[in-house]
């Protein structure tokens, strides 16, 4: 087996030790430190995008609330409005659903007092026709010509009772 | 074996190829070290093209670089902690050395130089004694409570350290051990197999040509599979030189 021939041993150690360390030079001071600075870079680029990122976030929360909070307060605003407005009107067809009333009221009034003016004389002038409807249906029946004033007292008595 | 040059232990064979002596000492450039300086080379290219042009988003190339380095990392921090993270370059190195060259001995006329038992055990020694320098720079002889079970009592305890000990002793043989026999019975594998090509002929041929491609496929696993395993250990051990238990 050639492994074991310690001729060739002293040349396998030197040449080994001659290129480990050209490669511990080559891989310590260019592969390293140069893939090492990328990484280390995209690294803090990406956290960089990731702090950008979170920054914007919190803006547009922080859009978004304002955005809420202008809405909110409009829409109170409007309800407020809507809401004087509202009484305002309210008030308004108040006053006139009163004053309909009173003018109608008023005017049923009158028209009661003109009814019962009405009835009276017709009343009256019912108790004069009953009266001498009465005395002349006493004359023709029974040929008799009474006193005006005792048959309309009758008369009078009469209607009081039937009423 | 038929002939000579289709033994399967041929393949391992160190070749030199610029012949250097240095003080009677041989330490000439051999097929080992092209491939190492291979390795070298590769991982050179890869990190120096992947990070050219870095971008934001990553090429195809960066995003392999970036792939490694995070797959690395992310093992020697999740094994060892951020402490352990000032030997991430170690680690780094380590496995970039073991992965391309376990990968490149796969190819054609490749030569795996993680199948020499001297290459494992000079990575695995090493190891050992850093981390065992670590832990006393770090603990003092307190380290020695890395050889007691926490919460063991004083009988059992008496026992499980030597046990303890020892198996901290025989960690650089079996680190380097399953590197090697790893990749050098893959390799003799695959050499037999392949050999059974010939010797079949073309019509059953084919059943060893299919194992061989089954085999290969298995090794490109076993091969990213070691490298990951030689440096996941290295970081476990580094994690008991810093943490203890």
């Amino acid at each position: 087996m050639p492994q074991f021939d310690p001729s060739t041993f002293a040349s396998q150690l030197f040449w080994l030790f001659v290129m480990f360390v050209a490669l511990y030079w080559v891989v310590s001071k260019i592969a390293v430190p140069r893939i090492g600075e990328v990484l280390e870079q995209r690294a803090r680029v990406i956290q960089d995008d990731l702090d950008r990122a979170t920054q914007l976030k919190a803006e547009t929360d922080a859009a978004v609330a304002a955005y809420d909070k202008a809405m909110a307060e409009a829409r109170n605003q409007a309800y407020e409005h809507m809401r004087v407005i509202q009484a305002d009107m309210k008030a308004v067809a108040d006053k006139r659903t009163a004053d309909i009333t009173a003018q109608v009221n008023k005017q049923i009034g009158e028209a009661e007092t003109r009814i019962a003016a009405a009835k009276q004389t017709a009343m009256d002038s019912l108790k004069t026709v009953a009266a001498e409807t009465a005395r002349d249906v006493v004359a023709k029946l029974a040929g008799l010509s009474p006193d005006t004033g005792a048959v309309e007292q009758a008369v009078a008595s009469a209607l009081k009772e039937t009423r | 074996m038929a002939a000579e040059g289709h033994s399967p232990m041929e393949q391992f064979k160190i070749e030199p190829l610029i012949p250097i002596h240095i003080g009677g000492t041989d330490i000439s450039y051999s097929n080992s070290a092209l491939f190492m300086t291979f390795a070298v080379i590769a991982t050179a290219l890869l990190f120096w093209g992947a990070t050219r042009h870095r971008t934001m988003v990553p090429g195809r190339l960066q995003a392999t670089a970036e792939m490694l380095y995070e797959f690395v990392a992310g093992m020697v921090k999740e094994n060892t902690g951020v402490e352990g993270m000032k030997y991430f370059p170690f680690v780094f190195t380590l496995f970039m050395f073991i992965l391309f060259g376990n990968i490149f001995g796969l190819m054609p006329y490749g030569f795996t130089f993680t199948s020499h038992i001297v290459v494992t055990a000079a990575m695995a020694v090493f190891i050992f004694i850093c981390v065992t320098i670590i832990g006393f720079a770090r603990h003092g002889l307190h380290f020695f409570s890395l050889f007691v079970p926490p919460g063991a009592p004083l009988g059992i305890a008496i026992v499980l350290a030597p046990l303890e000990l020892f198996s901290y002793l025989i960690r650089p043989v079996s680190m380097s051990l399953r590197l090697f026999a790893n990749m050098l019975a893959g390799h003799v594998l695959l050499k037999v197999l392949a050999g059974f090509i010939i010797s079949l002929g073309v019509v059953f041929g084919v059943v060893p040509f299919l194992a061989v491609f089954g085999v290969t496929l298995l090794e490109i696993m076993v091969a990213v599979i070691q490298a990951y395993v030689f440096a996941l250990l290295t970081c476990i051990y580094l994690n008991d030189a810093i943490h203890l238990h």
